[in-house]
């Protein structure tokens, strides 16, 4: 049967000039949606894995992650 | 649709400062300011109806970085600073961010004074155990044992426990977060604010630089960790032994209460007086 619960698409942008690598985001991730580069800072690695719960968002110190919802439609 | 986080953020932030800012990465202090703005913005208050005043030490950057009627004063004082304004200008919110250092050592009396009397202050008091500007020497409220660079055998005294002089002094709001419990945080502040009389939030904050490098904890993620590991719920700490919660923070409201505020009675002292 086909999936009926309409499935939520999230988008992060990762601003790279204000990021400090500090890793909370990528370690405290629920469903591990981020990996890190040589330098320390998050790549989104699986995007279609998130849930939209803005752990990452509430806690960046430093402004530097923001998740946004996704229209289904496009 | 959840409402933006950072956007929102960043809406409050002055975009012609130096930023990223000076706060080390990791460090607690930006996701207190985040809890501050997005609290400031749920209870619906502007720009300029808002009065951000901070002392010295990293906290006090704060006071730089949001676009609010802003003071950054001097060392421990920022307490007293914030009274005068309440006191000429009443309809203004005053909201006053000290680090540990600047709260309980330099101006410990304000603080226990600001509470005794009952102003109509907001006051956050972000707790990283350490001065960490100053290069790690320990602080009033640094645990018993924990290392410092003045403490390298380990510190021999004992912490101040913050919230609980505040709330003993007299403040009518007290509560305790991390900045772990970041949402936790934000509906603390949020309270804080909407509460007549002295409110004080105490924020256990990260430092992974000064006092994590010294005690296991360098990692940002470690530290997080450790307050996540360490902090106790005041509903189930009250049904908890009091030797298991020693050395945990309690988190939650821990004081409540209504009481005059010296505002009103001033007030009312002025007319009283005219005629």
């Amino acid at each position: 049967m086909e999936e009926t619960r309409r499935e939520k698409r999230y988008g992060h942008t990762i601003f790279r000039d204000w990021c400090k690598q500090c890793g909370i985001c990528v370690a405290f991730c629920p469903k591990k949606v981020f990996d890190r580069d040589p330098k320390g800072a998050p790549i989104v690695a699986r995007p279609q894995d998130c849930i939209g719960c803005r752990f990452c968002e509430l806690h960046c110190p430093d402004f530097a992650i923001s998740i946004t919802e996704k229209d289904q439609r496009n | 649709m959840k409402k933006p986080i950072t956007k929102l953020i960043h809406e409050y932030l002055r975009h012609d400062k130096k930023f990223p800012h000076v706060w080390c990465p990791g460090c607690g202090n930006g996701i207190v300011l985040g809890g501050l703005i997005r609290a400031i913005d749920a209870v619906g208050l502007s720009k300029d109806q808002v009065v951000l005043v901070s002392g010295i030490g990293c906290s006090g950057r704060m006071s730089v970085y949001v676009d609010f009627n802003t003071l950054h004063t001097t060392h421990g004082r920022a307490l007293t600073f914030a009274t005068g304004i309440k006191l000429v200008k009443p309809e203004l919110t005053v909201v006053v961010v000290m680090g540990d250092g600047d709260a309980l050592s330099i101006g410990g009396n304000h603080l226990i004074h600001a509470a005794r009397r009952n102003v109509d202050i907001n006051a956050i008091i972000v707790n990283n155990q350490i001065y960490g500007m100053t290069g790690g020497q320990f602080s009033s409220t640094t645990p018993y044992g924990a290392y410092a660079t003045t403490s390298p055998y380990g510190n021999i005294e004992h912490a101040f426990p913050i919230s609980e002089l505040a709330v003993v002094a007299g403040a009518s709001f007290v509560a305790r977060a991390t900045v772990y419990h970041a949402q936790l945080l934000e509906g603390m502040i949020e309270a804080a604010l909407k509460k007549r009389g002295f409110s004080l939030v105490e924020v256990i904050s990260t430092c992974p630089v000064q006092y994590g490098r010294r005690n296991k904890l360098a990692d940002p993620v470690a530290m997080m960790t450790y307050l996540k590991e360490n902090s106790v719920k005041k509903e189930k700490a009250d049904t908890m032994d009091p030797k298991e919660i020693k050395d945990k923070f309690v988190i939650g409201i821990l004081a409540d209460v209504e009481k005059p505020v010296y505002m009103e009675d001033y007030l009312q002292v002025k007319e009283k007086s005219k005629s």
